[in-house]
């Protein structure tokens, strides 16, 4: 019974959808956030669900943000969860915003929501589009109310690895990482290959603290590693606080990743790499306003503005800033690949041979499962 | 009888309290009661949406509720649910990907019958330290949680390891044909049927039978027990394998269900709201099911709390400590509550047939 | 080949200077329980304390810039959820497990709770002593750069020592703990002990929270804590109830803890899952070889024994 009535709710929320769509795109064009009025009409219904705290200074923060920035609009309803499992909970919690809340779009953002949970939902749910962040979409397999978005974040990382090359006094960089999968390797990697451009003897080594957020075992994890004559420290956790404070606190230089750091860390900190999903998250609206198709698969690095690098801070120097700028330019060129042969990795196996590249839209890059020769661990 | 309904009295009155203490917590986050109460009843009941995924949260939490439950019979206070859900759902999955192929519902069943196994293991061998080494239960179960969180990540990032499942690590599928299917139209999937039929056939066991007679007089005094010639060990041993390896059936249900592969999600705190539940409970496997649905609903309505009253996902959490805490602050009815004259005469009748 | 040479002392050191940073907060959680436990009672709800007591530390801190009054509001934070946990444990039927399991639940959603604003901002930290001002190795100095608190906890083991011993406080905490039968004929207000130690047991189990956000790692969020107030009980039966022993297996703890992370910075990570778990399995190892059925574990108070 209910059921049905929240269907036709929805119906209703499209079709008026479409008498709104010059004012709303209007507005969103210009990227100001009209003060027209539509009370008269309904609004677009967009339900964001994190997989931890929304404040975490890291990933989920870096969301919030982005739902934030949508929010704004005065044609967009948007609410959030947080601290949803990657369970039978992110199911309920997706069908709860589209059956109690009439959610049209939902972004659920954390890697371990699309299978099997928001593949099993989409069938169920056809008016409903779901847009899950980690570029995993295919066209052969999956519905097609179903997308992805994601960001070549490894892009602002490969920068970040270019200045710390370049400030590293040692060659010994260091790299704070939660747990082994591809996200994750391929950032090391860039890091390092964006390092070694500068000084082929660079080495960087990794330590696995085992899971998103262990914040004692992060300082810890910095704290050996500056012992060891580390002095540029970055990391992939979900939050990066602790370990830009302490790089910080031992006086090295640290990148910054997810969110901007630099407060962080006012005099270590060299730069970093962020997420800028309001970019996303407006331009999804957009096409919604417009009543354009919503396309299945959004993925871009720094040139479509889904990762930024962070602007550098005071220790710096001018040799490190012209180089990673000229680099930066060459990457919104298109054109320059972070992966290009010969490459090998730490075990001494040719991956990438002489002479093959891989560009940053190839799927391949996404099963990454290897370390670049100079990671250590 | 009348045990029953001093029971019921004491629990609503305790309900009552914590509502009225929530009422508070609530009215001092700036929110209005009322509205917050609509909320979670709209969350959780208020709907068949709402119902269904109430029960969907309810069905693990029946199951690791007993594994508290169970030992907690004779005596001996586990908190290794969590553990023993880690363990059930890891061999479901060794088994699911090694029998793929063959029938479904033998596939089922013997994840099932591994998951259960292994789980009940675990947990009997919390059961043989405590019984043949002194070792304290709580404590080696607690334990017992950390290395088997510890050896599934190990197993899921390691060679158990399916390349495909990319940035989520997670063993191989157990095929789509073996998976557990859902009751009717709803959503729910069969793991709810194999907790309420567990709560129900163990509260037979345990009220209803010898065996729980004497898991009874174990728990009261296992020195009492030995004297009236009860073999005690085999009592507390066997208890803890039923409760582990109802925890582990939760495990196999999240595997076969929900996830159809092991990974980190397993780990994801049924464990530790199972003991909750069997607490407020008094350990009564009847009594399980109800408390169980009504956490489901809960949690089920804390989605709801965030985005109706910007509320954050703690509220929850603080919510089921507060009534955690009146209930068992409410023992101190137990016996001082005046039972209106109209069970008098049923509590001499009860005395009398006793 | 001197290189390596650096890479095993760099682990030396850093196991070392992990063992007080990281163990600190294990010796506060310890030495509360300790006490709690050594009057008979069982307090499984100090990873609440540990968790309220982080954030009230942080937040007090924050607002009053001072951040030794927000150890004083972390420890009242403890006092107040100690008081309820003894209060509920009066009553005899009611078991200590289930308030102490309560507790840790209440304790932590309340943090979480109150804690969202202070997620953001900054807050003074603990100062710390550098005891490593004779040496020029950055490594060695930073390894001894010892936080206030820890000397603090330092103080408190052969205190709390001494007063279990050898005053008539002691004295009475022990016999309740022992033998309630024996106090009840001596006079002793038992629920009136233990009420008090639980108290006290959960000022010092807050300090622990309070180190971890105002120390090491030194900022407030929701995943601060890993369990170590979990892990209390399990300290104190490893230190056989002994304030001591109870200092030796925080600093063994820690050093357990620092040594993964150790390990990979010089290149070897297998297998950094089963390090993380090598502290409970060790502590689960040694219950089994020291426990007996037969008899109690040296040091056990006898209110435990069933």
């Amino acid at each position: 019974m209910d059921k049905k009535v929240a269907l036709q709710d929805k119906k209703v929320s499209r079709r008026s959808l479409v008498k709104t769509a010059g004012l709303g795109a209007a507005a969103v064009a210009t990227g100001i956030a009209s003060p027209v009025s539509l009370a008269a009409t309904k609004k677009v219904n967009m339900g964001f669900i994190y997989v931890g705290p929304r404040d975490d200074f890291g990933y989920n923060q870096a969301h919030f943000e982005g739902k934030s920035g949508v929010a704004g609009l005065n044609w967009v309803k948007a609410f959030d969860e947080e601290k949803v499992p990657e369970s039978i909970e992110v199911e309920k919690t997706m069908e709860s915003m589209i059956q109690l809340d009439g959610a049209s779009i939902l972004f659920p953002t954390s890697f371990g929501y699309f299978d099997p949970h928001i593949l099993k939902l989409a069938p169920k749910y056809p008016q409903v589009t779901f847009l899950h962040c980690g570029g995993l979409w295919d066209s052969t397999k999956h519905p097609t109310n179903v997308g992805s978005y994601f960001g070549y974040i490894d892009e602002a990382v490969y920068l970040s690895g270019i200045v710390a090359g370049h400030m590293s006094k040692t060659g010994k960089l260091g790299y704070i990482a939660a747990i082994p999968i591809p996200q994750v390797l391929r950032n090391i990697n860039a890091f390092t290959l964006g390092a070694q451009s500068v000084n082929p003897d660079i080495t960087t080594n990794v330590v696995f603290t085992g899971g998103w957020a262990l914040p004692v075992k992060e300082a810890e994890a910095a704290n050996s590693m500056v012992d060891q004559g580390i002095d540029v420290l970055t990391c992939h956790v979900d939050s990066p606080k602790v370990v830009i404070e302490t790089a910080e606190k031992r006086g090295i230089y640290s990148c910054g990743y997810h969110t901007d750091n630099s407060p962080l860390a006012p005099k270590g900190f060299l730069t970093g790499a962020e997420w800028n999903w309001s970019s996303v998250y407006a331009m999804y609206a957009e096409k919604i306003a417009k009543e354009e198709p919503i396309p299945n698969l959004v993925r871009g690095g720094l040139a479509e503005g889904i990762v930024k690098a962070t602007p550098y801070g005071p220790a710096v120097t001018d040799a490190a800033k012209s180089e990673a700028d000229a680099v930066k330019a060459k990457l919104m060129e298109g054109g320059f690949a972070i992966f290009k042969g010969p490459i090998k990795d730490n075990k001494g196996n040719v991956v990438i041979p002489e002479g093959k590249s891989h560009g940053q839209t190839d799927i391949w890059l996404e099963s990454m499962d290897w370390l670049v020769e100079g990671v250590i661990g | 009888m009348l045990k029953t309904l001093e029971a019921f009295a004491v629990t609503l009155v305790a309900i009552i309290i914590s509502l009225v203490l929530i009422s508070i917590f609530i009215w001092a986050s700036g929110n209005s009661f009322i509205e917050v109460y609509q909320t979670i009843y709209k969350g959780a009941f208020g709907t068949w949406f709402s119902w269904q995924n109430t029960l969907v949260r309810a069905a693990p939490l029946m199951l690791t509720a007993l594994c508290t439950a169970i030992p907690a019979r004779v005596g001996l206070v586990v908190i290794g649910g969590e553990g023993a859900v880690v363990m059930g759902g890891l061999f479901a999955a060794i088994t699911g990907i090694s029998l793929n192929g063959m029938s479904p519902g033998f596939v089922l069943f013997a994840m099932l019958f591994t998951g259960a196994l292994s789980a009940g293991l675990w947990i009997l061998g919390v059961g043989a330290l405590q019984y043949y080494r002194g070792v304290n239960e709580t404590i080696s179960s607690l334990l017992l949680n950390y290395i088997a969180i510890a050896i599934l990540n190990f197993l899921v990032v390691g060679f158990m390891r399916d390349p495909a499942t990319l940035n989520k690590p997670s063993t191989h599928h157990i095929g789509d044909a073996n998976m557990m299917g859902v009751i009717g139209e709803s959503s729910i999937h069969y793991g709810l049927v194999l907790g309420i039929l567990l709560c129900i056939a163990l509260w037979f066991v345990t009220s209803r039978t010898t065996f729980g007679f004497s898991m009874k007089i174990t728990g009261g005094n296992p020195r009492t027990a030995k004297l009236a010639g009860l073999n005690v060990g085999k009592i507390i041993l066997v208890s803890c394998f039923i409760g582990g390896a109802c925890a582990g059936i939760a495990g196999v249900v999240e595997v076969a269900a929900v996830h159809g592969r092991a990974n980190s999600s397993l780990n994801a705190g049924y464990g530790y709201a199972g003991i909750l539940v069997a607490f407020l409970a008094r350990h009564n496997p009847m009594a399980i099911i109800l408390f169980a649905i009504s956490l489901g609903g809960i949690q089920a309505s804390g989605g709801l709390m965030q985005r109706r009253h910007d509320l954050p996902d703690a509220s929850v959490l603080v919510m089921q400590g507060i009534i955690f805490v009146v209930i068992l602050a409410s023992e101190v009815f137990y016996g001082r509550l005046k039972i209106p004259n109209l069970f008098q005469s049923q509590k001499t009748a009860q005395e009398n047939a006793a | 080949m001197s290189e390596t040479d650096i890479g095993v002392w760099g682990v030396l050191i850093a196991v070392l200077g992990g063992a007080i940073r990281v163990g600190t907060p294990f010796l506060f959680v310890s030495l509360g329980e300790c006490l709690t436990e050594k009057s008979g009672r069982v307090n499984l709800g100090l990873e609440g304390n540990l968790v309220m007591g982080a954030m009230s530390a942080y937040a007090i801190s924050y607002y009053t810039g001072s951040p030794w009054l927000g150890v004083l509001g972390a420890g009242c934070s403890g006092l107040i959820l100690g008081l309820i946990h003894g209060l509920l444990c009066q009553n005899p039927k009611v078991n200590h497990i289930a308030v102490g399991i309560a507790l840790m639940i209440f304790g932590t959603g309340l943090a979480f709770f109150l804690g969202k604003p202070f997620i953001q901002p900054t807050a003074p930290h603990l100062p710390a002593v550098s005891l490593g001002f004779w040496s020029d190795s950055p490594v060695l100095r930073a390894a001894l750069e010892i936080n206030a608190l820890f000397f603090v906890g330092l103080a408190l083991v052969p205190a709390i020592y001494f007063m279990l011993k050898n005053t008539k406080w002691g004295l009475m905490i022990r016999v309740v703990g022992e033998s309630a039968d024996a106090a009840r004929a001596l006079g002793y207000r038992i629920q009136l002990i233990r009420l008090l130690t639980t108290m006290a047991g959960g000022f010092l189990a807050a300090i622990g929270g309070a180190y971890l956000s105002l120390y090491y790692p030194g900022s407030w969020n929701e995943g601060l804590s890993s369990g170590q107030g979990l892990m209390a009980v399990a300290l104190v039966i490893f230190a056989r109830w002994n304030p001591i022993y109870c200092l030796y297996a925080s600093l063994l703890f820690g050093a357990a803890a620092a040594l993964g992370p150790a390990l990979q910075a010089v290149g070897i990570s297998w297998g950094y899952y089963l390090f993380n778990a090598a502290p409970y399995f060790l502590t689960l190892m040694i219950m089994i070889m020291t426990s007996s059925a037969k008899q109690n574990l040296a040091g056990m108070p006898g209110e435990f024994t069933r």
